[in-house]
């Protein structure tokens, strides 16, 4: 579905993605694990057209998407959850879904997901009117993924949804992007987060300084002995 | 879809009231001219607090710039009307649009600039206006443009601030509005949702500029006479404490900091040292009790009684 050939992108003189290379399977959850500042960020930017790639091929069902700008990126069916919980604070639960669903216009299909979001995360219902700014953390969060979906995306690329989350949130939030998968969605996740991440996804990437470094079935990953020390142990 | 509800019409029917009425006091001379002058600040500056809401308040962007539309929309509509016999209201047209199209042109290299910096590029535009205007012998210079015709009057004025109020607050609640709404809340998440938040900012920034160009318009055509240091720096710091005082993001706010601010420099015109001082006080009184301004983000409900409404059907539990 998505594949990412010998991409390279720049920030100014940082060379922040060395020639990475990544395929997405049409169904799958694929995480893409590393430390601080390793580039998965900037690998998701890229891939929704936040930022320019210098080289290399980002394909979308065999069509190059590189220089498609991010707007259009959505209509193709990407849609990207970006690191932080960036919500929209003065707006309410709805209002920011509406958001989510901007590029679209078939307001039959846009008001079935609504209630999709809502069966996923009950939470978001009771609180529809309520402005984002005042939920919590976790809250934010789903909130961030329901409107990720509501642009009815084949590929969802979540950034870190379990950042600053306790661990019984990230484990309800996990069971859900586990249920919007099964519901035929592709997931690309990111996560610092390795063990929670390798026990949910199908296959996984370790990118380590803008390059993969290891990549393999999450299982394979959870057990190998690199693995371990670097990103599940201390 | 229904373009006329009976609110519209009741609503029309009031607005056709007031000009009525407004016209009937002028001609008995109970609005005389010295009430009219200020009928007409009042009118002009909110169409000036309005308009650079839209661009601040709603859409995020930090302009110090606004009087600097207002100028070239104040020449654009001298040039017509004097040199070129132009009906007043071509000129009002014109002066939007060519206000509008430097708004343009200035949006479109400054707009990715955040915060702090576009603040410093918006003023420094206010200034290059001014300057060119000062140096321009055709526009007359540091002189000023004098034989204006008075054109302007209640009945424009209110027209204007009446449009003015009502396209902007359909604009703010509509799909393009949220777009606007959504870049000043997080513009990160707003990309990520496929909002082109450059095309966004370019179009606040030109309706902004377009709406402040009627406002210079109407000011030249009521005073005869205009100078480039009527629009300089000042005059944007005026218009955005209107903003700020009346509340970022709320039209209504805009619109009672317009009319107060221009009530409160009016009483104290023979004092105009102290006048800045009672507007540094006022600034730093609200900052401290009412940070979010007079009105908040209230929004109209006067004009268009329709609430917010959500199409979901909640599910049988
Ligand atoms: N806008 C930017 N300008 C310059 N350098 C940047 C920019 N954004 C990221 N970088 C650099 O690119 C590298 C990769 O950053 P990126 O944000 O992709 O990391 P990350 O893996 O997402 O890290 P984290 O887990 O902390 O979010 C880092 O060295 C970072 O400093
Ligand atoms: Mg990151």
């Amino acid at each position: 579905m998505l594949e990412l050939k010998d991409l390279n992108v720049y920030y100014g003189a940082i060379h922040a993605l060395k020639g990475l290379n990544l395929n997405i399977n049409p169904g799958e959850i694929v995480s893409l694990i590393g430390a601080n500042g390793a580039g998965k960020s900037t690998t998701l930017r890229t891939i929704s057209g936040l930022e320019k790639s210098k080289s290399g091929y980002i394909l979308l069902d065999g069509m190059k998407i590189n220089s498609v700008p991010a707007p259009d990126i959505v209509k193709l069916g990407l849609s990207h959850v970006p690191e932080g919980r960036r919500i929209f604070p003065q707006m309410s639960i709805m209002e920011n879904l509406e958001m989510g669903a901007y590029t679209r216009k078939d307001k039959e299909g846009i008001n079935k997901d609504y209630n999709k979001v809502f069966e996923l995360f009950p939470i978001l219902e009771e609180r529809k009117q309520q402005l984002a700014g005042t939920l919590s953390g976790g809250e934010q969060q789903m909130l961030a993924i329901g409107r990720g979906l509501m642009s009815k995306p084949k590929l969802l690329l979540l950034d870190e949804p379990s950042m600053g989350l306790a661990p019984i949130i990230v484990n309800e939030i996990f069971s859900v992007i586990k249920n919007i998968n099964e519901d035929g969605t592709t997931v690309l996740l990111v996560e610092q987060n390795a063990n929670m991440a390798l026990k949910l996804s199908d296959r996984a990437y370790i990118i380590r300084n803008g390059e993969i470094e290891l990549e393999g079935k999450s299982e394979e990953l959870l057990n190998n002995e690199k693995v371990r020390k670097a990103y599940l142990e201390g | 879809m229904k373009a006329f509800n009976k609110n519209n019409i009741i609503q029309i029917i009031i607005l056709v009231a007031i000009i009525i009425i407004g016209n009937v006091l002028v001609s008995v001379g109970i609005i005389d001219s010295y009430i009219e002058l200020n009928i007409v600040l009042i009118g002009i500056n909110i169409i000036l607090a309005v308009s650079l809401n839209l661009i601040v308040g709603f859409t995020g962007l930090f302009s110090l710039g606004h009087a600097a539309f207002m100028s070239i929309g104040a020449y654009t509509s001298a040039v017509l009307t004097r040199n070129f016999n132009s009906p007043f209201i071509f000129a009002i047209l014109m002066s939007g649009l060519v206000a509008s199209l430097a708004g343009i042109l200035i949006g479109i290299p400054t707009l990715r600039l955040k915060g702090d910096y576009l603040a410093i590029a918006t003023l420094g535009f206010g200034e290059i206006v001014r300057v060119l205007a000062l140096n321009n012998d055709y526009i007359g210079g540091a002189i000023g443009f004098n034989d204006i015709p008075q054109y302007t009057n209640w009945n424009y004025t209110f027209i204007m601030v009446v449009l003015t109020v009502v396209l902007i607050s359909n604009f703010v609640k509509s799909s393009h509005g949220r777009a606007c709404i959504s870049i000043r809340e997080n513009e990160i998440a707003s990309e990520a949702m496929g909002i082109n938040t450059t095309f966004y900012k370019v179009l606040a920034f030109a309706i902004g500029a377009f709406f402040a160009g009627i406002a210079g318009s109407l000011y030249a055509n009521y005073f005869y006479f205009i100078k480039p240091d009527s629009f300089g720096f000042m005059k944007s710091i005026d218009i955005l404490v209107m903003v700020v005082f009346g509340g970022l993001g709320s039209i209504p706010g805009s619109i009672i900091g317009a009319l107060s601010l221009t009530v409160i420099s009016t009483l104290l015109q023979s004092i105009p040292d102290l006048r800045m001082v009672i507007y540094a006080v006022i600034l730093f009184l609200i900052m401290l009790f009412r940070p979010q301004g007079i009105m908040g983000d209230t929004e109209f409900r006067l004009l268009n009684k329709k609430e917010v409404k959500h199409n979901v059907s909640s599910k049988g539990k």
